[in-house]
């Protein structure tokens, strides 16, 4: 089961001063919240408590410490109220016959044992929640509620209320199937196994004896009981071998399945001549054999994660619904419905929808979500704002100038065809797999032929059929199968989920990676922010928290947070230097906050992420934002730099290019770089035969996560990425070069088993070309060759898993 | 010999009756969420009194 870091939990203990939010765990940066004896960050914590005290939940808190999520970022808005219109409704509810009503949604924030205790018990809040059950792998709820006294929107904004909030996205509700797929695939496995063992444990006496048992009854018993335990699995088990190889053939192209599907009629029609026309033991648990291992070969290499999504579109970023204005009343619309000259309302944290003019309010839009650039952009009424910005600070009116699928940013999501990847990544095991079966076939063609010509008719029929039995293709493909498989497994317990077994081998191509910066190599949220220097008394405090406050700078910004709420100051003459700091007189007393040189500290070296503080004239002390970039970020960058051609791309403006161009060369950084130019960049690369690996996070990056050979979509809580080929934990992001070592050896696992399995190969093939392949050489070879192919490649990537992935 | 004919037919049996069980376990979705269980196993009951409604049958 993937494991994920909780939301927010630094698990900070009450040193010096610094008290921590009983609801979350975070930092409380004042004592404005509390109740009795206990301290929240924000109002939204203590709401949360205050729910769950008054309806006696407070079990909640004695299993974890701080199990909450915290609300300081809490969008307050009426949205669930969309989920009251009929056709929506309809899409949520998985069953309803009026006295209850089924939902599932979502809720990405739920992370431990307690979140599952207070979903458990939602009819302790309210009578009308029938039942409530978790599916914590999957972050799921299944509620059942009497909805002639709650409805679906009310239930949604009851678990929003307590911290939950369920994630609304018609895309992820729309698909379904592929439960059922694992669920058939596990009774074909449990089936074919048990006519496998069954058929093994008949067929020993006769191979033991060398084709000559006692007792003649007891032999011909055993012969037709195999063929009945054989029967499903050839005519249940297998079809899926059969439609995939039929599609194919169908498409003039073979694929994997064809060479297996061709071995499983062979093996089956070889043995049913056996038997009948023949009276000899057929191989019926060769066929088994094969089936079942190759199901068993499945399943694990098609253990997807079942929270993670890799295909998500531009749709399952955007909320579900959007307030409408209406002749001065505001109504909740499916976004669909959404036309060209609409007005809508945004509020504080929402995303545009749609591309819009704006006509009422102040715009401050945060496009970081599409470009990566930090700084929020102010809009004035009647400019245009494009979808996917998110407003910050008090509500707007916008007049949509475009439907939603036809935003700026939609059109770049439908410019990008990635399909194509898939054919580019034939592997060379895979592909010599598929030939094989050609090969075995005209081999044994020329045998038979040479028999034919000697004129023994029997031995040119064997010596047709049973090469295709015993160079069964099934021990190539599966060293491949058995070891992505087991590869995948291991990468998902370091937090890095791989889309599917073809990136392992893609990986081994790869000649340039190509980071993005905002989110990916930096924090998003600036955390690490450090005060040295002499200490400020609490209206000192508030004077610079006042100054910090009006900059949107982003180290302003995380002052302003970390000195927390700033009031009754009075302020005047502000004045903002861009790239120097900014100054003001507040409460009398002149302040400056910015680089050494503007605030006038002498002789000191120019270092990155500090801002000095001045105070009528005398430096304070300076602010540390140090762990901006992510931890191991230099050893990462340094390891990979001898064997990668490394690029970063941001959306950001400059301010960095000092301090990275010593990691990566002042040539290989790219700024300013819209959506496009990122996917233009790594379609240029891949135009002079590079192999590109991308590392990013948000939808700016998304066209050219889809592009690259790989994609590798880096995650705070690997709930919600762009579509990629790899969700990645932020705190796995150093282990990338051991990602590539693991990648090598998995590759040389293959390889080594391969070459096993040829040697198999050759010694059936010397005896059953010749016609004279002896039941028990069969017998014994076939489980044989599989039981040690998959004992080697499971080991072989275990072994390399613990050396290269631990520590 | 007639011995080891009555032996297979009563292992196949056996076996035949843990496939069964098996398939009926993958049906009913036995292996669907192998976490929460353990964890819901674990709660306290002391509010179970409070609600006699809830049953444990999933409908889908």
């Amino acid at each position: 089961m993937p494991k994920f870091a909780p939301v927010a939990n630094p698990k900070q203990q009450s040193t010096e001063s610094k008290t921590t939010c009983f609801h979350c765990g975070e930092v409380c940066n004042d004592h404005e919240f509390h109740l009795e004896d206990k301290y929240f960050c924000c109002f939204g914590c203590k709401t949360v408590y205050e729910i769950l005290r008054d309806n006696d939940l407070c079990s909640y808190y004695d299993m974890q410490e701080h199990p909450g999520i915290t609300q300081k970022n809490k969008v307050a808005a009426n949205k669930y109220s969309v989920l009251d219109n009929q056709s929506v409704r309809e899409k949520f509810i998985r069953f309803a016959d009026g006295n209850q009503t089924h939902v599932v949604f979502y809720l990405p924030t739920m992370h431990c044992s307690s979140c599952i205790w207070l979903l458990e018990h939602m009819h302790q809040m309210n009578h009308a929640v029938l039942q409530s059950r978790v599916d914590f792998p999957k972050k799921e709820i299944t509620l059942v509620f009497d909805e002639s006294k709650i409805s679906l929107g009310e239930v949604a904004a009851m678990l929003d209320s307590i911290g939950y909030e369920p994630l609304l996205s018609l895309q992820d509700i729309e698909k379904k199937p592929e439960k059922q797929l694992q669920k058939s695939r596990l009774i074909k496995i449990g089936i074919s196994g048990f006519a496998f063992g069954n058929i093994m444990m008949m067929a020993f006496p006769e191979y033991l004896a060398g084709g000559a048992v006692e007792d003649v009854s007891l032999q011909i018993l055993f012969r037709y009981l195999s063929l009945i335990l054989a029967l499903p699995v050839f005519f249940y088990c297998a079809g899926e071998f059969y439609t995939s190889s039929w599609k194919s053939i169908k498409n003039k192209f073979l694929n994997i399945d064809v060479p297996i599907a061709l071995a499983i009629i062979f093996t089956f029609t070889r043995s049913l001549w056996a038997v009948f026309v023949e009276h000899e033991g057929g191989y019926f648990d060769s066929m088994t054999g094969i089936v079942f291992f190759m199901l068993v070969g499945r399943y694990f290499q098609d253990l997807t994660y079942k929270t993670i999504s890799f295909d998500r579109d531009y749709k399952s970023y955007f909320p579900l619904s959007v307030a409408l204005v209406n002749d001065g009343a505001e109504q909740q619309i499916p976004l669909s419905e959404i036309k060209e000259g609409d007005v809508i309302v945004v509020r504080n944290h929402e995303l545009i929808p749609a591309d819009a003019l704006l006509i009422l309010g102040k715009g401050n839009i945060d496009y970081s979500f599409v470009t990566g650039e930090a700084d929020p952009v102010d809009k004035k009424i009647g400019e245009l704002i494009y979808a996917g910005g998110k407003q910050v600070g008090a509500a707007i009116q916008l007049k949509v100038i475009k439907p939603v699928a036809q935003s700026y940013l939609t059109q770049l999501w439908n410019n990008i065809n990635a399909n194509h990847k898939e054919d580019e990544r034939k592997d060379f095991v895979q592909t010599l797999g598929r030939y094989f079966a050609l090969i075995v076939l005209v081999l044994s063609a020329i045998a038979s032929i040479f028999w034919i010509v000697q004129g023994d008719m029997e031995r040119a029929a064997d010596a047709f059929i049973t090469p295709m039995i015993v160079a069964c293709p099934c021990a190539l493909l599966l060293s491949a199968t058995f070891t992505n498989g087991n590869a995948i497994r291991y990468f998902g317990n370091f937090g890095i989920y791989l889309k599917n077994a073809n990136v392992i081998a893609a990986f081994n191509k790869i000649t340039t990676i190509v980071f993005d910066k905002t989110g990916t190599l930096t924090q998003s949220n600036t955390t690490g922010t450090s005060y040295n220097g002499d200490v400020l008394s609490s209206e000192e405090r508030i004077c610079v928290a006042t100054l910090a406050a009006q900059s949107n700078h982003p180290y302003s910004r995380a002052i302003a947070n970390m000195l927390g709420k700033s009031t009754g100051a009075e302020i005047s003459d502000f004045k903002e230097f861009p790239g120097k700091g900014i100054s003001a007189k507040i409460n009398g007393n002149e302040l400056s906050l910015g680089a050494a040189e503007f605030v006038g500290v002498e002789n000191k070296t120019v270092q990155h992420g500090i801002t000095y503080v001045a105070i009528n004239g005398k430096v304070k002390g300076h602010f540390n934002f140090a762990n901006r970039y992510r931890e191991g970020f230099d050893n990462m960058v340094n390891n990979l730099k001898g064997n990668y051609e490394l690029y970063l791309l941001s959306g950001d403006n400059d301010s960095d290019r000092t301090y990275l161009s010593s990691y990566f060369g002042a040539n290989k950084l790219y700024f300013n770089q819209t959506p496009h130019d990122k996917l233009a960049f790594i379609k240029q690369l891949q135009a002079q035969n590079k192999h590109v690996m991308m590392l990013g996070d948000g939808l700016n990056d998304a066209g050219a996560l889809q592009q690259s050979d790989i994609g590798i979509a880096v995650s705070q809580n690997s709930n919600f990425t762009p579509a990629s080929d790899v969700v990645m934990d932020v705190n796995q992001l150093s282990k990338l070069e051991r990602l590539f070592k693991f990648a090598k050896a998995s590759k040389l696992v293959i390889t080594g088993s391969f070459v096993l399995s040829i040697i198999y190969n050759v010694i059936g093939l010397y005896f059953a070309l010749q016609g004279m392949l002896a039941p028990v050489i069969a017998a014994i070879l076939m489980p044989l060759s599989t039981i040690t192919i998959v004992s080697f490649t499971t080991g072989m990537t275990t072994i390399a898993a613990k050396r290269l992935l631990k520590k | 010999m007639s011995v080891i004919i009555l032996l297979i037919g009563a292992s196949i049996l056996v076996a035949g009756g843990f496939l069964v069980a098996f398939i009926w376990s993958v049906k009913h979705g036995q292996y669907e969420d192998d976490y929460t269980p353990g964890v819901r196993m674990l709660f306290d009951d002391q509010k179970a009194s409070n609600h006699p409604t809830t049953s444990t049958k999933t409908k889908k």
